[in-house]
């Protein structure tokens, strides 16, 4: 089931270029250079083969296998452009990593010359060990990265010694102010995301913020959006001043709506804002007087070591 | 899939996300009620919708969704585009509509949200 789900690696293929994980620094021997002298150039550079470059234009590529087909024609007098490979297949430093694999594979060589993309100009090659090292170093950066948010987060509740600690996020929303709407629930989620907030946790308090949100704007004059962190549980809160819901337990029936048509309009308003709340929310409350306001409370808890 | 499939299968316009041709796709979910989107589209889906205004980007940002395609040919209002761009959402436009544009996708391989895996 999980396998349609990719991983941090196949994202990375996708993500990561050749430019990032290339050799720049490369050995390369011009066409007239002879073959003798070639073997010179492999042996103290300890190279497997080397592109051949003529005023600065990738002209072809030369390798340990063309120096033993050459020994064992005869090692008669000749020039690398004589024994090497034209027509070379390249890849630009921009592509992505996947397209880096499927050419190798395509083409069955173990190393590819690396290219501008504007002038053409050979700027390093790249081997399938290379795509392995750059995949680890990204992935190791990844996991540091990680664990710096990590001790943020716990920095919050763990390095704060006192019988509670409580964070408390707030937004104000403005009533019939379609063009904002929702910046409360998103800003609330970046924040909530980098105190390393679990992803899954993270989404179903996005969507209790946001629909809470979007009943503010559609319903009221405006109200505000709070999420009350604790250890162990996030509280959402979203209050406003009127005008009320009469029978809050009709309100709670999924497809009931008193939403303006322009609302539905919008893709909003069909009366499933709150029956969604209720789907993400471990508890859920909704207190309304016509006339005075309506206060929506919902829990999460929070998985792990707070308990 | 990627993206550019998606963007062959169904002759759209990209209106944001060039850089993003090679995005891997694994699912999608066609909504035209936001609050469905949120109900029941999973994380890293494409959406494909005949809304047009801002509201359909930021529910994408809730949402976790990973790119957005209008249908029956309507183009999204500037305001729009311009949050698109600048939550860098990629965004694709093809004159299908709802029906055609899911069933195609669908015929290619590309499953629904409630097919494909538990969301991460």
């Amino acid at each position: 089931m999980d396998n349609t789900v990719p991983s941090r690696t196949q994202e990375l293929i996708y993500e990561m270029t050749v430019g990032e994980v290339m050799t720049g620094q490369v050995v390369t021997v011009e066409p007239d250079t002879s073959m003798n002298d070639l073997r010179e150039v492999m042996r103290s550079n300890r190279i497997s083969g080397a592109p051949v470059i003529c005023d600065d234009r990738l002209v072809g590529i030369i390798s340990l296998e063309d120096f033993i087909n050459w020994l064992a024609a005869g090692s008669r007098d000749a020039t690398v452009a004589d024994r090497m490979t034209q027509n070379v297949t390249t890849i630009y430093e921009d592509e992505p990593l996947v397209r880096l694999v499927s050419r190798l594979d395509q083409c069955g060589y173990g190393r590819l010359p690396v290219l501008q993309r504007d002038d053409d100009r050979l700027v390093g090659v790249v081997t399938k060990g290379d795509i392995i090292d750059g995949l680890m170093r990204k992935l190791e950066i990844g996991y540091q990265e990680e664990e710096i948010r990590r001790f943020r987060a716990s920095h919050v509740f763990d390095d704060i010694i006192a019988d509670q600690t409580t964070l408390m996020l707030r937004y104000d929303v403005v009533g019939n102010d379609f063009r904002q709407a929702g910046s409360g629930a998103t800003r609330l989620k970046k924040a909530l995301g980098r105190l390393g907030t679990a992803p899954q946790v993270l989404r179903r308090i996005a969507i209790i913020a946001y629909e809470a949100e979007m009943n503010i704007v559609i319903y009221t004059e405006g109200g505000q959006l709070q999420a009350k962190v604790e250890a162990g549980r996030i509280t959402i809160e979203a209050n406003d001043h009127g005008p009320g819901i009469a029978d809050v337990q009709q309100a709670m029936t999924p497809g009931y709506s008193t939403a303006a048509e322009w609302v539905r309009e919008l893709g909003f308003g069909a009366g499933m804002g709150l029956h969604n709340i209720k789907g993400c929310a471990d508890e859920m409350s909704l207190d309304s007087a016509v006339g005075e306001g309506t206060r929506l409370t919902a829990t999460i808890a929070l998985p792990g070591k707070a308990e | 899939m990627i993206l550019k499939d998606i963007q062959r299968e169904l002759d759209a316009d990209l209106l944001v996300g060039q850089d993003n041709l090679d995005l891997a796709i694994e699912m999608a979910c066609g909504a035209d009620l936001l609050s469905d989107v949120l109900a029941f589209a999973k994380s890293g889906a494409l959406l494909l919708t005949g809304l047009t205004h801002p509201q359909v980007v930021r529910t994408t940002e809730i949402a976790e969704i990973k790119a957005v395609c209008f249908v029956r040919g309507k183009r999204p209002l500037p305001e729009t585009l311009a949050l698109a761009e600048e939550m860098g959402l990629p965004v694709l436009c093809t004159a299908l509509p709802m029906y055609e544009a899911c069933g195609r996708l669908y015929r290619l391989g590309l499953p629904g949200c409630s097919q494909a895996g538990e969301d991460r």
